[in-house]
């Protein structure tokens, strides 16, 4: 069969186009002192802003040495802290992953009334203050809240208590995963699904053969963004925490406290953890984008 | 398998796309659905399919109405415009998952499942591609592929929507003649969207022409293409010039121009479109001449079997274009000049009184 060849052929045609080609050319280029400042206003920005506070955080960190920074970080209290953010993370990611994934499904494969405003909805969380979110939590589960004395009667814990902070950042972090596959789903049509189904597939079995491989890397990209957020929400968690040591403290919640303690070292040296999973989420991200990348242009 | 469909009308907001459809597609046969964009032969196939739902009307298969059955009950085979193979699988994962989609009681083993995606690939000749992705295949490649695929469930149904839409014009031609050896040799029901006549009316034994949600005509290739029974499958198939004309005294006016002996089926006085393809127009030098049309000679194209001239209505025809096909000898013997005034003389002219059709109509 020779349909490959003549179908290949005007994709070689293109292979010019190439980037560095491009910016070798010089007919689209720009003067050097141009190049030079506006390169160099990129930089310095990119070191002030981003590389000196990070430098700062590992160096104040170790700065009494190498056993404060570990004493701070064995401390009970710290302990709990990190455990806490765990937790949260843990109960956090994977509801968000379900509905995410069935908001992005509902929205991008079917047609419905009010989808517009489901998508408003699911933006919610991005226009509304963390704090705002933290308070209105306050005030339905709240002591003096609606349910406030139908709890107490019933002796559940809500506000300053975990699963009060497990709720403000599961409303938090809603929209990171439903917001990466809502585009995605949308580009990728509902074609192969209608084969699937048209082939005999269950509702259950499209999703789990077809849409999923399909929406893998896009999906994992919205974890670790979800993920990196709900370790590291602090306003709406700092407003039905309570701050209660060893209790109801996350790793961002020790941080302020410990700083406003004066206990610069140990503050930074739990800053420092969350600096770390800054990094390794960039790594993944990076790397999540690269093999999504990849994908795409093998397909 | 039969396929029946029964007072078919869908509504998209206050767009008709089926217009109260009733068509009748027997067992074995292989139909074109044939219209421009827009017309509803795409929305007609998929209603069949299940993947639509219509506002009312039923369809009913091998005699049974399956209006209410699930998509996934029909056995119908799909096979889409842009393929819809699954991108992450190989070829032979995509043939075999209709087979592996089947509940565990009626699911074949993989060994059952194995020789019968090499078997199928085979028929569509491409069993040497088992282990490649999608991607790495032509689009022609992949159409068969999506066939293959359709086939494996034995569908009793084969519903293909434009299925060569996306293929270059030699591939193409290529997968029109394959796909009719194919059916030929299976035999099953199969009905298939496009918007090209050519490959309507060279691939299918009867063709459905339908226009604005509603069915033109229903007939052999042969039937609609020589006897088109409204001015839009006639202008549909193939080029064809429109002249608007009035019939009085057994004559046919158009503008100040005279055809004698036109019409004589028509009242005096009434209105109609005359319609005459290139091939069934002559060209006259003599503007003497008593029957013609005249027209002025914009270009003459002289390469393949026949020449074309290119003509501009003069008079009342304004704005109009005409195309003549004529044999290279008779233009030589015409030895035609850009802007000489000629006169047209049809052998053959089609007269539909324009009060019977609903839309004002261009060709």
């Amino acid at each position: 069969m020779n349909n490959a060849a003549v179908v290949n052929r005007p994709l070689s045609n293109f292979a010019w186009v190439s980037p560095t080609k491009y910016e070798r050319n010089v007919a689209t280029q720009e003067s050097k002192w141009i190049k030079i400042s506006v390169i160099s206003i990129a930089l310095t920005f990119f070191a002030l802003f981003l590389v000196m506070p990070l430098v700062a955080v590992f160096t104040e960190a170790l700065r009494k040495g190498f056993e404060v920074y570990w004493l701070a970080l064995s401390d009970s209290d710290a302990l709990s802290a990190v455990r806490l953010t765990l937790l949260t993370a843990l109960i956090a990611v994977p509801l968000n992953l379900v509905f995410g994934v069935a908001a992005a499904w509902a929205i991008a494969k079917f047609e419905f009334k009010g989808k517009q405003l489901l998508i408003t909805f699911i933006d919610l969380p991005f226009s509304v203050s963390p704090v705002i979110v933290g308070l209105v939590y306050v005030l339905v589960f709240g002591v003096n809240g609606w349910f406030g004395e139908w709890l107490v009667a019933n002796d559940i814990k809500i506000i300053f208590a975990v699963p009060g902070i497990v709720l403000a950042t599961i409303f938090v972090t809603f929209p990171f995963i439903a917001r990466e596959l809502i585009p995605l789903m949308q580009a990728q049509g509902k074609e192969e699904e209608e084969a699937a189904v048209v082939l005999g597939a269950s509702g259950w079995k499209t999703f789990w053969y077809v849409t999923l491989p399909n929406i893998k890397w896009g999906l994992l990209y919205g974890v670790i963004l979800c993920n990196a957020r709900a370790m590291g929400e602090f306003g709406a968690v700092s407003v039905v925490s309570g701050h209660i040591r060893g209790q109801t403290n996350t790793m961002p919640l020790h941080v302020e406290i410990l700083y406003n303690e004066y206990n610069f070292a140990a503050a930074f040296a739990v800053a420092s953890l969350l600096a770390l999973l800054a990094l390794v989420t960039l790594v993944l991200k990076t790397w999540v984008e690269h093999r999504a990348e990849t994908n795409a242009s093998a397909h | 398998m039969s396929i029946e469909v029964k007072n078919l009308h869908k509504q998209f907001g206050s767009f008709t796309a089926l217009d109260d459809i009733s068509l009748n597609f027997p067992s074995g046969e292989l139909v074109a659905l044939l219209g421009p964009s827009g017309c509803g032969k795409t929305t007609l196939l998929r209603i069949i399919a299940g993947l639509e739902q219509a506002d009312s009307g039923s369809v009913i298969l091998d005699g049974e109405n399956a209006s209410d059955t699930h998509v996934r009950e029909r056995q119908v085979g799909f096979v889409f415009q842009h393929y819809a193979l699954f991108k992450h699988m190989t070829v032979f994962d995509n043939v075999a998952f209709g087979l592996r989609m089947k509940p565990r009681k009626s699911r074949p083993s993989e060994k059952v499942i194995a020789e019968k995606v090499h078997r199928l690939l085979e028929l569509v000749q491409l069993d040497w591609l088992a282990d490649r992705f999608p991607s790495q295949l032509s689009g022609g490649q992949r159409q068969r592929i999506a066939l293959a695929r359709a086939l494996a469930v034995e569908p009793r149904v084969l519903l293909l929507d434009e299925p060569f839409g996306a293929l270059d014009a030699k591939v193409r031609k290529e997968l029109r003649r394959w796909l009719r050896k194919l059916h030929d040799e299976l035999h099953i029901t199969s009905i298939f969207v496009t918007h090209d006549q050519e490959e309507a009316l060279e691939v299918a034994d009867r063709v459905v022409l339908m226009d604005h949600g509603k069915v033109e005509q229903v007939g052999t290739p042969d039937e609609v293409y020589n006897h088109p029974q409204t001015p839009f499958v006639y202008g549909f198939l193939g080029s064809v010039n429109l002249f608007h004309g009035r019939v009085d005294d057994g004559h046919l006016h158009v503008g100040d121009d005279v055809l004698h002996d036109q019409g004589e089926n028509y009242g005096p006085g009434s209105e109609v479109y005359a319609f005459a393809r290139p091939h069934e127009l002559d060209i006259v030098v003599d503007t003497q001449q008593v029957s013609g049309l005249s027209a002025k000679v914009n270009r003459v194209l002289s390469f393949g079997l026949n020449s074309r001239v290119e003509l501009d209505g003069i008079n009342s025809a304004h704005g109009q274009h005409f195309e003549v096909e004529l044999s290279p000898q008779r233009v030589h013997e015409l030895s035609l000049i850009q802007g000489q005034i000629v006169k047209l003389v049809p052998s053959k002219l089609k007269l539909f009184q324009r009060d019977s059709v609903q839309k004002d109509y261009h060709a």
